[in-house]
């Protein structure tokens, strides 16, 4: 099904495992990375194909109007302090300020029924962005995350164009205020992480589904595609789901009901 | 080959000054480190001193691939590592820019002839620093932490 992705992964998996040494047997057996966020800390061992993480959408609870998402995204990856570049037209930076979530409204002409759905990189199980990067800077971590390694991408942009779903950004100025957890500087790609360093500390969240559950339209659920007993694959158990352009068959992470 | 040779007894000269290890030339060149950061305080870095002079650059390269790929975040030997400790502090203990003049890391890049380009996208005072589990505990109290409780969706 996914040969040509998994075999790549494989080899690094492989390479990585051996560096790691006798204790990345320890971490395959056991389920404790499923423990409760008191045992949480940064990961010492890489990560591996025991988790698929992903994202449920209710469409049906998500508020028109509401940007509780969008802004918590931003927060938490620094995109809140970009600024308008002197003397640059209003709506020309609307369209190329950086942004990894966008709220976006269908509505049906027939009925004239409206959704409203956050749209982010679904983190393609067969991610296009990662097919056409020249540099392999766009890139699939072992637990499906797709990211872009910043220390690579030469900013060609292959990967927007690529993305069906305009989920990557491209940074055009350079960047003056940065945080340690989410560094970005001008002149490379980017798109949503999964808030990758929450992660990494053991911690099984996101922004942007916190800011959904806190505003009280809980509308996103966060968690392990592969954990048959976790709260995602419950949530997705209980109601029809698809995935947004499903037609291309790139078996996304991120998934939809009441489209 | 003339520049080779120079950097060679640059070198040279940078580790006779440490060897000496006299206090009263902790001012002289090849130490940077400011009184006001962290780093003063220590013995000595996260590996020997001279050791880190050296390769450090391997050291923040290997662990760089180690967390991008493999999500390795708790190593001493990354990038938010060397800021955390090695920043400078104001009179009112504000944290100065690493990569401003005169402070640790750009002061070493400037006498070396080194670019000095991590901090193009690396924030360069701690803020906003990364995911830890002391931030992780506090958030698992938070109203929207679905991580402990019963989920958004069985709510
Ligand atoms: S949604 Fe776009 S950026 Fe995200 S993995 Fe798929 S193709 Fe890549
Ligand atoms: S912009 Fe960067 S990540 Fe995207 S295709 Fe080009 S090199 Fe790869």
């Amino acid at each position: 099904m996914n040969h040509e992705t998994e075999s790549m992964n494989q080899g690094r998996r492989d390479f990585l495992g051996a560096a790691a040494g006798v204790s990345a047997a320890a971490v395959a057996p056991g389920m404790f990375l499923h423990t409760p966020v008191a045992n949480a800390a940064a990961r010492t061992e890489p990560v591996t194909d025991m988790h698929r993480w992903g994202l449920l959408v209710d469409t049906s609870k998500c508020a028109d109007g509401c940007t509780a998402c969008v802004d918590a995204c931003d927060t938490e990856n620094g995109l809140n302090l970009q600024s308008k570049p002197l003397g640059d037209d209003k709506l020309k930076w609307q369209n190329q300020r950086s942004t990894w979530i966008r709220k976006v409204k269908l509505q049906d002409n027939l009925t004239g029924n409206v959704t409203n759905l956050p749209l982010m990189c679904q983190h393609c199980e067969h991610p296009p962005c990662v097919d056409v990067c020249p540099t392999g800077a766009s890139f699939k971590r072992a637990d499906g995350i797709v990211m872009v390694d910043r220390h690579t991408c030469i900013g060609c942009r292959y990967c927007m164009m690529a993305c069906p779903y305009k989920a990557r950004s491209f940074i055009h100025e350079q960047v003056d205020q940065k945080l340690t957890r989410a560094p970005r500087g001008k002149g490379c790609v980017e798109s949503c992480t999964f808030c990758v360093h929450r992660l990494d500390s053991g911690d099984i969240s996101t922004a942007c589904a916190d800011a959904c559950s806190a505003e009280g339209h809980q509308a996103l659920v966060f968690g392990d595609l592969k954990d048959p007993t976790g709260p995602l694959r419950q949530a997705l158990a209980k109601a029809p789901s698809r995935q947004i352009r499903q037609d291309l068959g790139l078996n996304t992470g991120v998934r939809y009901t009441g489209l | 080959m003339a520049t080779v040779m120079m950097k060679g007894v640059l070198l040279a000269s940078l580790v006779a000054t440490f060897g000496m290890g006299v206090v009263a030339q902790a001012e002289e060149v090849g130490d940077y480190v400011l009184p006001s950061s962290k780093a003063a305080s220590l013995e000595n870095c996260v590996e020997p001193t001279e050791y880190m002079r050296r390769n450090h650059f391997e050291l923040i390269r290997h662990q760089r691939d180690q967390t991008v790929y493999g999500g390795i975040r708790g190593s001493d030997h990354g990038i938010s590592g060397c800021v955390s400790c090695h920043v400078g502090y104001d009179d009112k203990g504000a944290p100065v820019e690493i990569d401003g003049k005169g402070q640790f890391c750009q002061s070493c890049h400037e006498y070396a002839a080194v670019e000095l380009n991590c901090f193009d996208c690396h924030a360069t005072v701690p803020t906003g620093e990364a995911w830890n589990h002391e931030v992780a505990a506090a958030h698992a109290h938070l109203p929207g932490a679905a991580k402990t409780g019963p989920t958004s969706a069985e709510r």
